[in-house]
């Protein structure tokens, strides 16, 4: 029996009222004077700190239950209900969502204090935390909803918070078009998302549509619709999460303040999907051949990613590429069924990716918005708080033990090795190594060698504690978080994956200490082979490469956004105009013009009757009454 | 030998019409209603006395008086449109618009 508690939804209420407060406050009051940043700043700072605390106690509240009846729930009204579907207005904290919800809110927190520092001096600061506390109120409605219906206001409200904020600095055009592309390319997604959930509703949805409903009921689902609710489900979370082929929003997407990049990365938006596909792990678990095209297309997309993330020059761009890259090894692993390594790896990956967008932040913020690795370097000296917090992002997200990631990163690999997918095992180390490349060629290249840019380079300075505090807690963050799900093999409890269980349908494979041995050798091997040829090529200060042949073709990212402007936009666009230019004036305004045109006539044609002479009046008032009263003397009769 | 009244009301009834419709000038109309109204008022008078009831006669005073109310009214809006336009001419205010 699950419980109810009238928390729950004060969760997600918080950060939304703060964003309808500080936008009121910021529309009235933008005209004529400016509103001290203090103030913004800590109306912002209020919503996810009471949220992070509330969340602290649904996991206390949580834990103090049996292991087997860990869930609680609330229903705040009755949404709607026709026919079979009834729909609540409910919140549904189980193990998954609570974990979710801890590092959600915390790390939304810190990214909050955060940009009170980084976005000083910005003329919208106030819109800006607006939509920052609408995003996070968003993801939390979206982690909490105990109904797909429920999940999907949220996920359509990170949609739109995320079109708000990368399109922020909206007097560039391009950040507007960016902003566009991850709108327009998550709606692709996002139909997926709702033709799976019709699939879902017409398959067990008239028992109830929550999880634990569907829960129940799913095995009455049949192969094939559960195939197909699976891929479309998939769609939605491709949009969501940046996988092939819905994946280039994202690197886009770093047009908006880089505060936002690390929201987006870290917390909400893009984890979403793993999320999802972990909440229907239920569904997931029954149909192999989804898991598989889950998990292939995840680590083809990781290997994509990390091969253009190898040679981008915009220090934002290479961590939206890991980005990717390290989402598409969190679908590999629940396309493995390993959802609980999948989710640990969100878990861990939010630490360090947000700590890495933070520093690079921090990085940005002191050389005047310079955001081209080439013009770095030697920012060691300079900024050793930023220095060496990103150093442990960076360890942490290319697998060095001890550090979060590589225990994540292990713990996905050793399951695909374990339940015998050797070529997503392979490819997954393959990209580990390029991970560590990649990601330790931008700190030789940022922060050691000789300044590039001298003048730069000279005005360069710390950035402030409300920045530092931040990433230091996040490195902390990113070096321990791996340690609460220590493999056995260390000595350690698994307990987030303990923890997991019972939100999760899945089976841990049991493959022998020998495979898990290779597995975190192989994984080790693949870390310190990347990071000696970024050494080698980089640490030692090196100059603006020249990109031939394959490079190039990388370097231009293989063209993918030309290929789908041609093959998609294009076309899209012509069809469109050529609607627009035939069969709109012919076919469609037809009706309607010859419609106005009858209307005319007949107006025309009456016009004749009143012409405004008081005794034509007279006369059809007598011609009227005379009918009346003749008819009325015929029906006495 | 009653219904020679109600013929003489027909009669004054149909000449009140012809009136409004036919003449332009604004008082021959107004007096053409008055003429119609007191047609009206004699067949009242006529069906009180074939029906031996009162009823008829009440409703033929209270026509009168509305009838003077009315025509107070009447007299002070040809005063003004004959200010407005210089003219009795019902044709000439065929606008809503003044």
């Amino acid at each position: 029996m699950q419980q109810s508690v009238n928390y729950l939804g004060l969760i997600p209420l918080f950060p939304l009222l703060g964003a309808v407060f500080i936008g009121l406050l910021h529309v009235f009051t933008c005209k004529k004077v400016r509103l001290p940043e203090k103030l913004y700043g800590l109306l912002a700072c209020v919503g996810p700190v009471l949220s992070f605390i509330l969340a602290l106690k649904v996991f206390v509240a949580l834990k103090a239950l049996p292991v087997e009846s860990r869930s609680l729930s609330h229903v705040v009204f009755t949404w709607f209900s026709v026919g079979d579907l009834h729909i609540n207005m409910g919140f549904l904290a189980d193990p998954l969502s609570c974990l979710m919800l801890l590092f959600v809110t915390f790390i939304g927190s810190l990214i909050h204090i955060y940009s009170i520092g980084y976005m000083g001096g910005d003329k919208n600061y106030g819109k800006f935390f607006a939509y920052m506390n609408l995003f996070l109120g968003s993801m939390l409605v979206l982690v909490l909803g105990d109904s797909p219906v429920v999940m999907f206001v949220g996920w359509e409200g990170v949609g739109l918070c995320s079109y708000l904020l990368i399109s922020f600095y909206s007097e560039d055009h391009q950040n507007v078009l960016a902003g566009n592309k991850a709108f327009i390319v998550n709606r692709i997604g996002d139909l997926g998302f709702v033709l799976g959930m019709a699939f879902l509703f017409w398959g067990i949805g008239a028992h109830g549509f929550d999880f634990l409903s569907l829960r129940a009921n799913v095995g009455n689902l049949t192969a094939t619709t559960s195939l197909i609710v699976c891929l479309l489900l998939f769609v939605g979370a491709t949009g969501k999460s940046a996988q092939i082929p819905l994946y280039v929003w994202l690197p886009d997407a770093m047009a908006g303040p880089t505060p936002v990049s690390a929201l987006i990365h870290a917390a909400t938006m893009v984890t979403a999907g793993v999320y999802m596909v972990a909440r229907f792990s239920f569904i997931y678990s029954t149909v192999e051949l989804a898991g598989d095209i889950i998990a292939w297309t995840g680590i083809l997309t990781a290997l994509l990613a990390a091969i253009f993330g190898m040679f981008q020059d915009d220090i934002k761009k290479v961590l939206a590429y890991s980005t990717v890259s390290q989402l598409g090894y969190m679908f590999a692993g629940v396309g493995v069924a390993a959802y609980s390594a999948g989710i640990f790896h969100v878990f861990t990956h939010a630490f360090f990716k947000a700590l890495l967008f933070l520093g690079a932040g921090s990085v940005i913020y002191a050389l005047h918005h310079e955001q081209n690795i080439w013009k770095m370097g030697g920012l060691k000296a300079k900024m050793p708080t930023t220095y060496i917090t990103m150093v442990i992002g960076a360890l942490a997200l290319s697998g060095c033990p001890p550090f979060s990631g590589f225990f994540s990163k292990d713990e996905i690999l050793y399951s695909a090795l374990a339940t015998g997918h050797f070529g997503i095992w392979i490819v997954g180390v393959l990209v580990a190594g390029m991970t560590a490349f990649y990601t330790f060629r931008m700190i030789f290249l940022v922060f050691h060698g000789e300044p590039r840019d001298q003048k730069a380079f000279d005005h360069a300075q710390e950035s402030p504690a409300v920045m530092t505090v931040p990433l230091i807690i996040l490195a902390v963050g990113a070096l321990f978080a791996g340690f609460f799900n220590l493999p056995g093999i260390f000595g350690g409890g698994q307990l987030v994956s303990h923890w997991l269980a019972p939100s999760l349908t899945e089976h841990h494979p049991h493959a022998g200490v020998f495979v898990e041995i290779i597995a975190i050798g192989a994984s080790i091997v693949a870390f310190l082979i990347g990071i000696k040829i970024a050494y080698t090529k980089f640490g030692l200060g090196a100059s603006v490469p020249v990109f031939k042949g394959f490079a190039d073709f990388a370097y231009h990212k293989f063209y993918v956004d030309e290929m789908y402007n041609a093959i998609i936009v294009q076309p899209y666009k012509a069809i469109g105009a050529s609607i627009w230019k035939t069969i709109d004036p012919n076919v469609t305004d037809g009706p309607i013009k010859a419609a106005s045109k009858i209307y005319m006539t007949m107006g025309t044609a009456f016009k004749v009757f009143q012409i405004g002479y008081v005794r034509i009046y007279a006369i059809y008032m007598i011609v009227g009454l005379s009918l009346i009263s003749l008819f009325l003397s015929q029906s006495l009769n | 030998m009653i219904h020679n009244y109600l013929l003489l009301s027909i009669l004054l009834f149909c000449l009140g019409i012809v009136g409004v419709i036919s003449r332009r000038n604004v008082f021959t109309v107004f007096m053409s209603i008055e003429l119609m109204l007191n047609a009206a008022n004699l067949a009242f008078i006529t069906f009180s006395r074939m029906h031996e009831s009162m009823n008829g006669h009440v409703l033929a005073m209270m026509v009168i008086a509305v009838a003077a109310a009315e025509a107070a009214l009447a007299l002070a809006v040809v005063i003004l449109l004959h200010k407005h336009k210089s003219t009795l001419d019902t044709n000439v205010f065929s606008l809503l618009k003044g």
